[in-house]
């Protein structure tokens, strides 16, 4: 697979006149459209930290399923690491998604009926390893991130912190390019959040994972980069900032 | 994924929902022990039906007395006396007969010391034995020179046997048929019952001869009561038949416009017709049985729609992280597999096992063969994959977006 070997000036992640829109069941069976979003542009460069802000309702949500290839645009293009999404088979959005991407989600997503470590495991079942090679791997990555003693837990045996700690070692677990987290703190105190902001933060500079994150807090965005913001599905800013 | 992993994975959303799976599997189960149950019996009866046919001997005619109708006046084959030991003596000549047994038959009582039993008292040649094929025991069976000189021996039936002697050996011994002397020359092996569900083995074989002058009064002396016929071979028996048919008129003296004063019957052809009615009976049973296989087939896919629909969320949460469609198909096709195949394993086994039980304590042959059991696991196979798939397939069609949204 071509995914990982980029070359240098091409971006991860391009984006051309994006537009996402609903089709609703209005009155008397005729349908209403619902634009989300509107004509976006956008570059993303291998190993950019970039937060996405914005109201309530202004898409956000929608673009981060889009780029992570979970939902398809209703016009433009996208292309990933040079491929144009539009044209991949599910088998291999099922792929990329399973090689290329990882999400953390702000409602963890964890599988409930799995323990902490056979959800870090799981990803790599989808890519063909064995399950005792696969649980070698996420104990490791597990440790890393500080959950040693809990890989046994099952995800309603565990603090919201630890559980989205799981979920970033399950979206880590493949070595993706690319991070994709939705309010990832939206349910986390200010403590933990930042805690997980470290996390994702050291991920970016130590790995060069590129990072998409979501946020409605000042503060969670300040670890980001560049900062992207949206308003009624259009982008109005997109400004790149010094670290602090 | 590989496919063990995935076995893995089903088996652990199977236990997670124990008590829903095992009632899903009790559907299967049900099925395949009524199906397993009712083939093993229904092939039992045909193994039983077929063992009296050939206990019964091969390719039988039975030549009854009696026209079926006679000018405009029916009457019911038997009803007249009209065949004669002679007749019996010229059918057996016959290029297409291999011999023929005349047969007197009357109820009688009879006497040992103390014991006393009444019973059918059968007045024939001792070609009687081999074209019925009667097995002897004990003993002998009664010779030509009896017959010629009406001779008081007799050979016994099991069941007359064990009434009148217990558990004496009969042979040599003198007993009384009609409070007249007879000696006992054999004991016949036991048959068990007829097709029409007669006892076989309750009966007194005594010398036509014997039977007609000594025992059994008769209003037209000479007469018999039938005959039995064995063709020489499976494919003459309707020459057979004709060949009897042309020898009795011409010995009857019946004129072209007449209609016959006998009837012949073909008992090896009647006996094919009851061996195929229990052939179809056996596999009606098995078909009747499998609609609760269909049934509990419709339950599998009942539950598996509830599952999917309880598990969108985690369908969507799979996707995300690569599941691709293949994966997500075979995963919940596994699940309805495994309950298809646990239940049909343990249906399979509660089926042999009742199977067994019943042929105990009804003491009826039962049969259980591999080719069965195969049979009731393929069709749950394709139970489990026909009403499997819809609901799997439905899961891995999901979008991951509107899955991972499903509350
Ligand atoms: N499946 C859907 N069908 C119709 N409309 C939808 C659907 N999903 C989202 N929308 C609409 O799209 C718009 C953008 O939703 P989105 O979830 O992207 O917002 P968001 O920016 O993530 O908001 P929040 O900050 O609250 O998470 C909303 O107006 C919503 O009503
Ligand atoms: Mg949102």
């Amino acid at each position: 697979m071509s995914d990982k070997d980029l070359t240098q000036n091409q971006p991860l992640i391009r984006v051309e006149n994006l537009c996402k829109a609903y089709q609703l069941e209005g009155h008397a069976n005729q349908p209403i459209c619902h634009q989300v979003l509107f004509d976006i542009n956008l570059e993303i460069h291998s190993g950019e930290f970039i937060a996405i802000m914005g109201q309530s309702g202004s898409g956000k949500s929608t673009l981060m399923n889009i780029l992570g290839c979970l939902d398809t645009p209703t016009s433009g293009n996208y292309w990933l690491a040079g491929r144009n999404v539009a044209y991949l088979s599910n088998d291999e959005l099922a792929h990329v998604r399973n090689h290329s991407i990882g999400f953390v989600f702000q409602g963890f997503n964890l599988l409930k009926r799995m323990t902490a470590l056979d959800n870090v495991a799981t990803p790599l079942l989808y890519a063909g390893m064995n399950r005792k090679e696969s649980r070698k791997h996420a104990l490791t990555l597990l440790q890393q991130t500080g959950l040693g003693q809990f890989t046994l837990h099952y995800p309603n045996q565990l603090s919201g912190g630890q559980q989205q700690r799981v979920a970033i070692s399950r979206a880590l677990v493949n070595q993706p390019q690319l991070i994709l987290a939705d309010e990832p703190t939206g349910n986390l105190d200010s403590q933990t959040s930042h805690e997980i902001m470290t996390l994702f933060k050291q991920l970016n500079e130590n790995q060069g994972i590129s990072i998409i994150l979501v946020t409605h807090e000042d503060d969670i965005a300040s670890y980001a980069n560049r900062l992207i913001r949206l308003k009624d599905g259009r982008i109005i800013q997109d400004k790149n900032k010094c670290t602090r | 994924m590989n496919l063990l992993t995935i076995i893995g994975e089903a088996f652990q959303a199977l236990r997670v929902n124990r008590l829903r799976t095992g009632l899903t599997m009790l559907g299967m189960i049900i099925g395949v022990a009524a199906v397993v149950l009712m083939l093993s019996i229904g092939q039992g009866a045909q193994i039983q039906i077929n063992n009296t046919i050939a206990s019964m001997g091969s390719h039988l005619l039975l030549v009854l007395p009696g026209a079926t109708s006679s000018g405009g006046l029916r009457f019911g084959s038997g009803t007249v006396k009209t065949l004669t030991a002679g007749d019996a003596q010229a059918i057996a000549e016959l290029p297409s007969v291999e011999a023929a047994a005349p047969v007197v038959s009357g109820i009688a009582q009879l006497n040992y010391g103390a014991n006393n039993w009444s019973t059918t008292i059968t007045g024939t040649t001792p070609d009687y034995f081999s074209v019925g094929n009667w097995l002897i025991e004990s003993g002998s069976i009664f010779s030509e020179a009896d017959l010629r000189s009406a001779t008081r021996v007799a050979v016994l039936g099991k069941v007359t046997a064990e009434n009148l002697f217990g558990n004496e050996d009969p042979t040599g011994k003198t007993f009384r048929i009609a409070n007249k002397p007879f000696l006992v020359v054999g004991v016949l092996a036991a048959k068990g019952q007829s097709l029409s569900g007669r006892d076989q083995d309750d009966n007194v074989l005594i010398p036509l001869t014997t039977a007609q002058r000594q025992i059994l009064g008769n209003q037209f002396p000479g007469s018999i009561g039938h005959m039995l016929v064995q063709g020489k071979s499976a494919d003459m028996m309707e020459e057979a038949e004709m060949e009897i048919t042309r020898l009795l008129r011409q010995r009857h003296r019946i004129s072209d416009r007449m209609e016959n004063d006998f009837t012949v019957r073909n008992l090896t052809a009647i006996a094919a017709v009851a061996s195929t009615t229990a052939k179809v009976m056996a596999w009606m049973l098995g078909a009747i049985a499998s609609i609760s296989l269909l049934v509990g087939g419709i339950g599998i896919m009942n539950i598996m729609l509830v599952s999917v629909t309880e598990r969108t969320r985690e369908i969507g949460i799979r996707m995300a992280i690569g599941a691709s469609h293949r994966a997500i198909l075979t995963q919940f096709l596994l699940e309805a597999l495994m309950i298809c195949i646990l239940g049909g394993l343990t249906g399979a086994v509660l089926g042999i096992g009742s199977a067994w039980m019943i042929s105990q304590i009804v003491d009826m042959p039962v049969v259980i063969t591999l080719s069965m059991i195969g049979l009731a696991f393929a069709f749950v196979a394709i139970i489990g994959i026909f009403f499997g798939f819809y609901p799997a397939n439905k899961a891995a069609s999901l979008k991951p977006v509107e899955a991972l949204r499903y509350e």
